[in-house]
Formats: structure tokens, sequence, C-alpha cells
């Protein structure tokens, strides 16, 4: 039998910022084991419920991450919403669509940008971010901040977009279509990067589907769960595509993440066209008294925010369980067998987002 | 608006393996293990999901109880399972992967398990 | 077979304008609607304190007695969440981010809102 080594893996690793540490067990060169932990920087967001009325808890519910900030903050009140029988306008569902899926844009170009730097492509990574910026610029010119949108409030919406806003909109998107066709033409079939991706870190269609993967991170193994499909919010009156690859490996992975800028790009478009006029809030009296189980799909994957209240300004309990926590187990199975060289790229093809697990 | 169906069944502690078995064969999917402090009591939520189906099961159980751990059937289990004992201190028997209380290290132990924090009228803590 | 997917791409950022700009030489860009920094009006501030309550990060501190209004540039989120619950429109939101600075500080304004004295305006017009 070969000697047993354990090589650390993080907290601090150049491959992601963020503090995620992995023992992992190497026989040779060969990972045949792998021991994750987190909570380096566990913030206790869900125990300020205790300290915050439900509708200040929603800046609070949107910080929780830094990339899909407001996709949090919209399933936070979405939520409430429930709980409350409260029936949101139909424009700021639309809108809640509209930024949800610039969200996600913005957050898959990032990751995109990421995972070339990962692979070592950085003349992509740099065109990632040039294009991603352009999807800030939208956010900013729409809701006043870049990363953290803070435009969604328990019975609506904050901000609206203006119908001439609305209407340039085809033609920005037609724009970044095009210039996300170049980019995602190079991690779909430039073969260096496909050399490098295929086949690495493989993981079953059944190991992904009971190991509880969720995301691009499930969908690449063809596992086409999209909570989009249930249909909360606007969704269920557009055309949701699911994006799936049958394959499992990192290529998969980034494959169905390429194909998605896309779909979102097409449900806005659905969205401009569909968006009705009238008011985008409503006011909220009382307080929640009851339980939800809310769900929605982020870019990573299905989030889940579940709300109790007792009739008080003051929720009981908030618990935020997000897709990167849930994507971890599949994430040990993927490294159990793979090449020490190969971990980084694996361990970021499940998109980790260490701060957001940790809340 | 139209949300997924959600139903949520209250059982004993002794039943939760039988369940969560029935799940696990009929093709469920582990979505997440989630706890809240009701009074004295811990209220332990097991979610699973089947095509956009929401099924919970719930345990209600005093501090010292100790729950059997569903990391057979379900291996991703010790994630939340972990978390429930470093945050909540509920002691969980047989987990696949025990971290004995290193996973999410706190500067206080058991955090969630403290009463919870009454605001007065000030606004004040 | 695909090689040098990316060359036309590169070609094209070679030969166009830089993506980014020369701050600071260059000014950043934001929109009018830009979430920067909170502003206080003290000429406004009626001192309900609403803001203090509904702040999140609970970054503001009213003193009534002193007459100032307190914030705490680094303890707040910027969420605009004072500005909206506002009553008199004294708190608004400014395009600019907040300076670097060395030292964590907290910024005062002062109230200069004297109330006007409205039960004799009433009682005018009944002699």
């Amino acid at each position: 039998m070969t000697k047993q080594i354990i090589v650390p893996f993080g907290p601090q690793h150049p491959v992601l910022p963020e503090p995620i540490h992995i023992d992992l067990v190497l026989e040779d060169e060969r990972v045949v084991d792998a021991i994750p932990s987190i909570g380096y920087i566990h913030r206790g967001f869900e125990k300020l419920v205790e300290k915050r009325e439900f509708t200040e808890y929603v800046y609070i519910a949107e910080r929780t991450c830094g990339i899909c900030s407001f996709i949090h903050g919209a399933t936070y009140c979405q939520g409430i919403e429930q709980i409350m029988n409260i029936d949101v306008p139909e424009r700021a569902q639309y809108l809640r669509v509209i930024w949800s899926e610039f969200s996600r844009l913005h957050s898959h170009l990032l990751w995109l940008g990421l995972f070339a730097d990962a692979f070592g492509f950085e003349n992509l990574f740099m065109g990632a971010w040039k294009t991603r910026e352009k999807v800030l610029d939208f956010m900013e010119e729409t809701t006043g901040g870049r990363v953290i949108q803070g435009t969604s409030k328990v019975g609506g919406v904050r901000r609206d977009i203006s119908s001439e806003r609305l209407d340039r909109m085809t033609k920005d998107l037609d724009d970044l279509d095009r210039e996300m066709k170049e980019l995602t033409d190079v991690f779909l079939h430039d073969d260096s990067v496909r050399h490098r991706l295929r086949n690495v870190g493989t993981i079953s269609r059944n190991d992904a589907y009971h190991l509880g993967a969720v995301g691009p991170t499930a969908r690449g193994s063809g596992v086409a769960i999209d909570l989009r499909k249930s249909g909360y919010g606007a969704y269920d009156r557009l055309n949701v595509q699911v994006v799936t690859d049958s394959c499992g490996d990192c290529y998969s992975r980034c494959a169905v993440r390429a194909k998605e800028l896309f779909t979102s790009t097409d449900l806005i478009r659905q969205a401009v066209k569909k968006i009705p006029e009238g008011p985008i809030d409503v006011k909220v009296t009382g307080a929640p008294d009851g339980e939800y189980f809310m769900r929605a799909e982020q870019p990573r994957g299905e989030l889940v925010h579940y709300l109790k209240g007792n009739g008080s300004k003051f929720l009981v309990r908030s618990r935020i369980r997000t897709p990167t926590l849930t994507n971890i187990p599949p994430l040990i199975k993927m490294l159990q067998g793979c090449e020490l060289a190969d971990v980084p790229v694996i361990v970021l093809s499940i998109d980790p987002c260490i701060s957001c697990t940790e809340r | 608006m139209t949300m997924d169906k959600q139903t949520i069944t209250a059982i004993e502690v002794g039943k939760l393996i039988g369940s969560v078995e029935r799940f696990r064969n009929e093709g469920y999917r582990l979505v997440q293990i989630g706890c809240t402090k009701v009074g004295d009591l811990y209220e332990i939520n097991y979610c699973f999901d089947k095509d956009y189906h929401l099924d919970v099961v719930r345990i209600a159980i005093p501090a010292e109880t100790e729950v059997p751990s569903i990391s057979g059937m379900y291996w991703n289990a010790f994630i939340y399972e972990n978390e429930m004992h470093d945050l909540f201190g509920i002691q969980v028997r047989g987990m696949n992967i025990d971290f004995k209380g290193t996973l999410i290290r706190t500067a206080e132990k058991f955090p969630f398990s403290k009463p919870p924090v009454t605001v007065t009228k000030g606004g004040k803590p | 077979m695909v090689y040098f997917e990316m060359v036309k791409t590169a070609l094209k950022t070679v030969l166009s304008k830089p993506a980014t700009i020369l701050y600071p030489v260059q000014a950043a860009k934001k929109t009018p609607i830009s979430r920067g920094h909170v502003v206080q009006d003290g000429s406004k501030c009626i001192s309900c304190s609403i803001c203090v309550k509904k702040c999140p990060a609970q970054a503001i501190v009213l003193d009534k007695e002193a007459k100032t209004w307190q914030i705490n540039r680094f303890r707040c989120v910027v969420c605009n969440s004072c500005v909206d619950t506002c009553p008199a429109k004294c708190l608004s939101m400014d395009t600019q981010y907040t300076a670097p600075a060395t030292v964590k500080g907290i910024e005062t304004f002062t109230i200069t809102y004297v109330k006007p004295a409205k039960p004799e305006k009433k009682e005018e017009p009944k002699t």
C-alpha cells in the first residue's frame, strides 16, 4: 500500500479568496478522500433576526451574499409575503424577475472569469469581467447600487424602471448577447479549454441527485432541477428553459453556466415585453404569524429561506440554506479519485460562495 | 401568487428513521435540515423535495434528547447535522463524518441555544 | 478542433480604447441615483428618531438634548432605509462615495430646526 499523506487546501488559496479548508488525503498524486471544514467567517445573521424588525431584516438578508444579493432580498420578501398573504402588484413581480436575471448574468460572468483564471486563461478572465461591467452599469443605473441593489422590500419593490429605459433594454440586451456569444464561444469550442476541463471532477447523475447537488452542479450532471420552473414570482408566466448537460464533469458545469447566460437574457426580454403598468408596492400592515419555506433559484442553485413569525414585529427564526452548503457533499465526491493538480479547478467548478454559506 | 405546495408532518423521534427511509425509497432528495428553538423545545425540520413538492418532517425534542443521524440514508446529511450540533448543541448519534464541534467554530458555545434577545420599546436590546 | 478562438477578441481589445478609466485623474462613473453617502439637513430635522430605529446597522445616534445627529460612516451600509423613512425629508443620498479615512470616526451634524409656533397661528383666525 502506498503511504497516505494529508495536504491541506485552504483556508487561504490563490484560486479562491474565500476561506474553505479541505484536508486532502493523498496516495501519490491521487486524492483518495477530502474532509471539508468551514466556519472561519460565521457571522450569525440568523440570530440577528431577533433584534431587527422584519421589514428591516431585508437589508440584512440581502447582505448575506455580495454576488447574488438581490435574489436573497427578494426571496426573503416573497417568504414574508407568503406568510402574510400579501398580493404583490404584477409590475413589482416582473421587476424582481428582471433584476434577478441581471444578477444571474452578473454572477455567471463573474464565475466564468474566475474559472478562466483558475485554469490559467488570463485574457479570457479579463474579457468576462469586461462584459460583466455592462451588467453592473445597468444595475447601478436602475437601482443605485452596483452590487447590493437593495430594491426589494416586503410588499413590492422600492424603485421603478421607467418605460423608456425598458424600451431601450432590448437593444442593450442584443449588444450584450453579441458580446457574450464571442466570450462563450471560447469556453465552449476552444480546444485548450476543453482539454483542461473534460473528464475532470466527474460526478454521475445518480450521485449528484442523491447527494443534494443543486443549480448548475446538478444540471451539469443531467439533473434538471431549476426552481424557476416551480413558478414563484412572475416566473410562472414566462417560458423558462432548463439547460442541462449530461457529462457531469467540469466542462459540463462550465457549459451549463455559459448557456444559461442566454436563457437569462431571453427571460429579461420576455419580462420586458409582458411587464404591465401599475403600482410597484402595496402597504404592509400587521406582522407575520406563521412559517414558510421559501425556495428560489440563485445563480448557484436552490436557496431556502425558512421564516417563522409569532405575530410580533420580530421574527422567531430565519434560516438561510444557501446553495454552496448543499453543494459541498457532491464536491467531496468529485474530489475523491482526482489528481492533486485538478483540485483547484474542481473546487471552483461548483462556484463556492463561502460567505454565503456561513451567513 | 402560485407557489409550490409544502406539507409539514410532525412525528416522534422514534419514527424519524422509518419515515426518512420511506422518502429515500421514493426517490426524494434532501433539501435541508434546520433547527428552530421554540421555548424549551428544539424543532428540527427535515425537508425533502421531489418534483418541486416540498415535504417536511418535523420532530420536537428537549435539549438532552439524542437524535439519530440520517446520514446512513442521505450521505450529505452530515453537513446539516454537524451545523445543528455546533450552533444548537443538539447531540446527533452516528454521523458518518463527525466534526465533534469543529465545523463551525464559534466564540460562544452553541450560540443559537441561548434565549432569544428581547427588544425593548426603544429599539435597544 | 478549434484553437486560438480568443485571438479575434484579443486583437479587437488591443486595437480599441482601454475599457478602464484612469482613476483618480478621471472621475469614477456614477449615476444620478447611485448610493454614495447619507447627508443630513439640520434645518429640517424634527428629531423624531425614526431613522435611528430603522437603521439596520445601528449607525445613527440622535441626541435630542444636545441637538446633534451623528452617523458612524464605518457602520453605515448605505441601504437608503433612513432616507426612505424620514418624515421630514431632511435626509438625502449623495452620489459621492465616502472618502477613505485612516481612523474610524463619527460624523456629527447639528440640528438647527426650530419648531414653528403653530398653535398661535390657529387661534388668530378664530378671534
